[in-house]
């Protein structure tokens, strides 16, 4: 499995070395340069709530095999994303700045099962991942709001026994 | 007008499912950022409540990217309920609606049962479990599994990592174990 992008030669053109800190994956941006991630999730949102992936019922539906929207939306994600990501290797697309794209690789452990199973159970309560509890938030759903405080103890929880559970 | 009419009805999943997907590149190509949401849930207790916990004693402002992207997320829900709102109720699949109606659900408008998320629920049993205990769950599962729907089942896979696999197979196990096995109890005891 390809878990690093092949390191090819820079020319003596390319600005972006010049600026690239030693060691270090991606430039330290601050202030204004995080708007934009701002914007990207503001769309994003736009989508969860249009597309009713915000809805409990569609979670319910989901899991009950009852429809396929959800399935859709997750499987030409995913689609899309890994022909993205293939092609961004194949061709060594930069990042904007002018960066080799780096992800780092997934490395396996028990608790992608463990936690895995437990987000399952939970995602079947709350109807909601993390990403759609901000939008339901932003719906006006303002019960979630416990949700999401509640999420954020979960992971405080995890990481107090974090030494503890099997990794 | 048109145009403003057709976006305010429910977008298909070949329209929400591919825009989802390319938040992959976008991600990467103007920051380096690998896709991921439940990492925020980190930053915040590193950024509020740290305490002597190594796992969150780390840089949180140097992701503080992820911070504003969730904070997007919200505005973007804001947006499209204030602005965008589909005038229709939901349609939700008749066996859907005819198995939760058997668990006592009986409001189908909105985008959450109300039966199960009004304020109003806070102080119940209801809201314990919907709310405080499917939160805490949610938040401890995703960051020992090191991740979440976005970071594992559409970054991870994305990236042909098979670890993310796993964990996306779990989330699943575990969703339908809880719809089809313990919902029912859970619901005998709070109605």
């Amino acid at each position: 499995m390809n878990q690093s992008f092949p390191l090819k030669p820079r020319s003596s053109n390319d600005l972006g070395s010049l600026h690239e800190a030693p060691g270090a994956k991606t430039k330290p941006e601050t202030g204004l340069a995080n708007l934009k991630y701002l914007i990207v999730g503001l769309l994003f949102g736009v989508v969860f709530v249009k597309a009713e992936i915000i809805s409990w019922f569609r979670i319910q539906e989901m899991f009950r095999l009852d429809s396929f929207h959800m399935y859709g939306v997750i499987g030409s994600a995913v689609v899309v994303g890994l022909l993205s990501v293939q092609f961004i290797k194949r061709f060594g697309i930069k990042t904007m700045t002018g960066e080799p794209v780096h992800i780092a690789p997934k490395v396996f452990h028990k608790g992608q099962i463990y936690g895995g199973l437990i987000f399952g159970l939970g995602w079947a309560i709350t109807g909601a991942c993390p990403g759609p509890l901000f939008a339901q938030i932003g719906s006006g759903y303002g019960l979630v709001a416990v949700t999401l405080l509640s999420a954020i103890g979960g992971t405080w929880l995890y990481g107090y026994f974090r030494e503890k559970l099997p990794q | 007008m048109e145009f403003l009419h057709t976006i305010r009805q429910p977008w298909p999943w070949y329209v929400a499912g591919p825009l989802i997907g390319l938040t992959v590149p976008t991600l990467l190509l103007i920051g380096n950022k690998s896709f991921g949401i439940s990492s925020s849930l980190r930053h915040i207790c590193a950024a509020c409540l740290p305490a002597n916990i190594s796992f969150f004693h780390y840089d949180w402002k140097k992701e503080a990217w992820n911070l504003f992207f969730v904070a997007g997320v919200l505005l973007g829900g804001f947006v499209a309920t204030r602005f965008l709102a589909n005038p229709d109720s939901i349609s939700i699949a008749p066996r859907t609606v005819a198995a939760l109606q058997d668990l006592g659900i009986r409001d189908f408008s909105g985008l959450m049962p109300a039966d199960l998320f009004a304020l109003s629920n806070l102080f119940t049993l209801k809201g314990l479990f919907f709310s405080v205990i499917g939160g805490l769950m949610v938040g401890f599962g995703t960051r020992w599994a090191g991740g979440c729907t976005s970071g594992h089942a559409i970054m991870g896979l994305s990236n042909l990592q098979w670890p993310s696999l796993v964990a996306t197979i779990c989330f699943m196990v575990g969703g339908f174990v809880m719809t089809h096995l313990l919902l029912p109890f859970i619901f005998a005891w709070v109605n």
